[in-house]
């Protein structure tokens, strides 16, 4: 009961560290000091506190979108091994759940975006809507191969990948660990996929969707991103760490696997240019060509003896 | 005589441009704009150049009604300009398009029909360019897939305000229309009432420098004040460190826009560079107050020479190794190329000037096609580049002028011992200095963006009648209207930073 109370507490502060992180890695690439780790926890409180702007044209849906997301995706997260290397809620189809349970989340950002009636938003959806169709398949063959390898159908399948198909298992987490990191560049909204701190409406993905909204939403909804990279540095966490390390040893492997994951993210995106938009899909097409080759291997393993 | 001859920084009497019938004006223009001109032998040039260009179409009250109409063109292949004109009589009010035959003109005519409502008949997008911006109609296309995006007039950001159309089909642009006016405060009328190089330098501010040296130029040439050589000297050592900075600094806007950080940073510290050298030199970073009519205001010893050598040789280094380092980068370059193109036939027709037009593959640079004495004297070739016209090409083209720009400060610094004891302005007094009765003249200046040209008239007790100004935004804004068709919407921010047009320049 303890490991999972802290296991809470790690999950609301530790998408901040991985933010702030990330913005101190490009600060130093950019050969500035940059802000403290904390930064994105102090713009956190600061947002909480201000006032709402909402505009007129918006209706139930607009207010409602940021709680939703935010609950969703902190319902989510309880189906991910997090700091003690199991799910606090670890039940079969976890993955399943926990896969829908985001969607339904992106569904309410979408909607919330286009009840403006901006044409910005509705872009910005549209681009988001397109990836995430993507994606989600990718995720799932991915997910079914490691399930039907092991035979177990919560996340600890991730931990059992070597146990259950040896050297194929190897290649397996490889391809996945990689597979995933994509994945935490599209979900996250990462260069190259989408920059994160233009000012340019036209070009933006994410950031555009969230143009109308303001204070305490504005703030559940950028944490909510935040808690997405976390919750899918957490799945690459679980894939690399061997299962016979439990405990404190997991959670001090834990802990170096999320920053190394945020250092990457950060030197990733201050040294590659953002990718021209009819190229992102291409992009993000490469994370499914990762899901068939897990596919095959494991094919390859069950049938191939 | 239809026109009459006039080189860059002199002056002609009023009376003697030619005032033509509005129809046979209107041939003589079309057939010296669309005619090639004799000797085109230049191998520098990929196409025009050679076409006459409009430079200057603008009215002037001509009492009792009446309006006058001055045109001005430009052969850059003899530095010359031709001027003539047209008096419209009162009950006048409209006469045949001219950019139907010449879509150069298109702003031109939009612009004189604005100011002094005489219609150009058939004139293919006759709209708003600076006032009446509430009644804009904007080109809209039909269709189930068709959406709009207005962007502005208020940006993200701290950037001037314009209102951008777009018409898209998914992620693809089909046309863009660019409604600009929201800055416009009557500079041109301003600087009759007033000129002073406070105001001039005022108009476009990350052109301080270009706009106060036309100005200069154009009152130095009407008061007939002659500039001491060390003081041409500085005025050109501040024109191309406002070059060299400008397009540092737009090399990391682009950076930016492409989120390479890294490319952002460094020019963003380089360009640091330049400008405070600038504020060594003249107090203020953008060199505001630095040039005056009759030199410049400021003098510059062999210490601060000395230290600004050393700054630009490291800025050199560095820009040098970023270009190198991101042109390296594939990520980057499947940025840039083929994003944004204009193609050099298009850049010709439209009449795209400056930086752009030599990205497109023209060979215009009005500091060798107007030279000033001192620009023959350092033997510079202009900065060629087989221009696809695409960002890749404008981005590669500020590269090269910035180390051209590097290069003439060289020379300009090696220049300067033998001219230390010259003075470097002529004091106070010449700026009371009467102006010359009933004239016209012309200035050209290349401003990082392009050439401004300025143009003054006096009345026979030598007042200020009519001060025009063009900043090559105005011709190249259409030109960015173009880039981006059939580009993603998303690729329109990179191409707009590409050519970064003036807001201000093209409102006045």
């Amino acid at each position: 009961m303890l490991v999972k109370f802290i296991n809470l507490i790690f999950l609301l502060i530790l998408p901040f560290l991985m933010q702030g992180v990330i913005k101190k890695t490009k600060a130093f690439w950019g050969g500035r000091k940059g802000a403290s780790v904390f930064q994105p926890l102090y713009d956190f409180i600061k947002l909480i506190k201000k006032d709402f702007v909402i505009s007129k044209t918006t209706s139930f849906v607009f207010p409602l979108s940021p709680l939703v997301t935010i609950v969703c995706t902190m319902f989510a997260a309880l189906f991910v091994p997090l700091s003690n290397g199991t799910a606090i809620i670890n039940i079969p189809a976890g993955l399943i759940i926990f896969a829908y349970i985001l969607g339904l989340s992106k569904f309410f950002a979408l909607i919330g975006a286009m009840d403006t009636g901006s044409s910005f938003e509705g872009m910005g959806a549209s681009r988001e809507a397109c990836f995430t169709a993507i994606v989600e398949p990718a995720f799932f063959m991915i997910a079914a191969s490691i399930m039907a390898l092991s035979g177990n159908y919560t996340f600890d399948a991730l931990s059992k990948i070597v146990s259950n198909a040896g050297s194929y298992g190897v290649l397996i987490i490889i391809f996945a660990v990689l597979a995933l990191f994509l994945m935490l560049l599209i979900e996250g909204c990462r260069v190259p996929v989408d920059d994160p701190a233009t000012h340019l409406e036209l070009t933006m993905i994410h950031e555009v969707m969230i143009l109308d909204n303001s204070a305490s939403d504005l703030a559940l909804i950028s944490y909510g991103a935040s808690i997405k990279m976390l919750l899918i540095s957490s799945l690459i966490a679980r894939l690399i760490i061997p299962e016979s390390i439990t405990g404190l040893e997991y959670f001090l492997y834990y802990l170096l696997i999320i920053f190394a994951v945020s250092i990457i993210t950060g030197t990733v995106e201050s040294s590659t240019a953002r990718l021209r938009m009819s190229h992102v899909f291409e992009f993000v097409f490469v994370m499914s060509s990762f899901a068939l080759i897990i596919l095959s291997l494991t094919a390859a393993r069950i049938f191939g003896g | 005589m239809n026109w009459i001859k006039i080189k860059n920084n002199t002056k002609i009497s009023l009376l003697d441009i030619p005032i033509l019938d509005i129809s046979d004006l209107r041939i003589e223009i079309i057939s010296l704009c669309s005619a090639l001109t004799q000797g085109g032998s230049d191998n520098s040039s990929v196409l025009a150049g050679y076409k006459m260009r409009p430079v200057g179409f603008f009215g002037k009250d001509w009492g009792r009604g009446d309006t006058r109409l001055f045109v001005v063109l430009a052969d850059d292949r003899t530095g010359e300009f031709y001027v003539s004109s047209a008096i419209f009589k009162a009950g006048i009010r409209e006469y045949e398009s001219i950019t139907k035959e010449i879509p150069a003109f298109h702003m031109f005519e939009r612009e004189f029909y604005e100011e002094f409502n005489i219609r150009p008949k058939n004139h293919p997008w006759l709209k708003p360019v600076r006032k009446s911006l509430d009644d804009y109609k904007f080109f809209e296309m039909e269709g189930e897939e068709i959406h709009q995006v207005a962007v502005g007039p208020i940006h993200a950001g701290v950037i001037e305000p314009g209102h951008f159309r777009f018409m898209c089909n998914g992620e693809t642009v089909y046309h863009l229309e660019i409604a600009l006016g929201y800055q416009h405060k009557g500079v041109e009328d301003m600087m009759v009432k007033c000129p002073s190089n406070q105001l001039a330098e005022s108009i476009c501010g990350d052109s301080v420098i270009a706009y106060n040296l036309a100005y200069s130029k154009v009152m130095e040439t009407i008061k007939g004040i002659s500039v001491s050589y060390k003081a041409k000297l500085i005025r050109n050592l501040a024109l191309e460190m406002e070059r060299a900075a400008v397009h540092i600094g737009d090399l990391g806007a682009i950076a930016g826009d492409i989120a390479y950080l890294m490319g952002a940073s460094v020019f963003g510290a380089t360009r640091t560079l330049v400008i405070n050298t600038m504020l060594e030199f003249s107090g203020s970073r953008f060199g505001r107050g630095l040039i005056t009519l009759g030199g410049v205001n400021f003098d510059i010893d062999e210490t601060k020479i000395e230290r600004a050598k050393k700054t630009f040789e490291k800025v050199e280094k560095d820009v040098r190794r970023m270009v190198k380092t991101m042109l390296k980068n594939s990520s980057v370059v499947s940025r840039l190329e083929k994003t944004g193109t204009v193609s050099a036939e298009r850049a010709a027709e439209i009449g795209l000037v400056g930086m752009a037009a030599r990205a497109s593959g023209l060979n215009i640079d009005s500091r060798f096609n107007f030279p000033d004495s001192q620009m023959k004297e350092t033997g510079l070739e202009r900065v060629h580049l087989k221009g696809t016209g695409d960002v890749n090409a404008r981005f590669k083209l500020r590269y090269k002028e910035i180390l051209q720009s590097f290069s003439i400060i060289r020379k300009i610094f090696g220049k300067f011992k033998e001219y230390s004891h010259e003075p470097v302005n002529c004091g106070y007094e010449v700026l009371n200095k009467e102006n010359a009765k009933d004239v016209f003249a012309i200035s050209v200046v290349e401003g990082w963006r392009g050439e401004i040209i300025h143009i003054a008239m006096t009345d026979n007790e030598g007042r200020l009648t009519r001060y025009k100004i063009k900043d090559p935004s105005f011709n190249n804004w259409y030109g960015l209207a173009l880039a981006v068709r059939n580009n993603g919407v998303s690729d329109f921010p990179l191409c707009n930073k590409s050519f970064n047009l003036s807001y201000c320049g093209c409102d006045l």
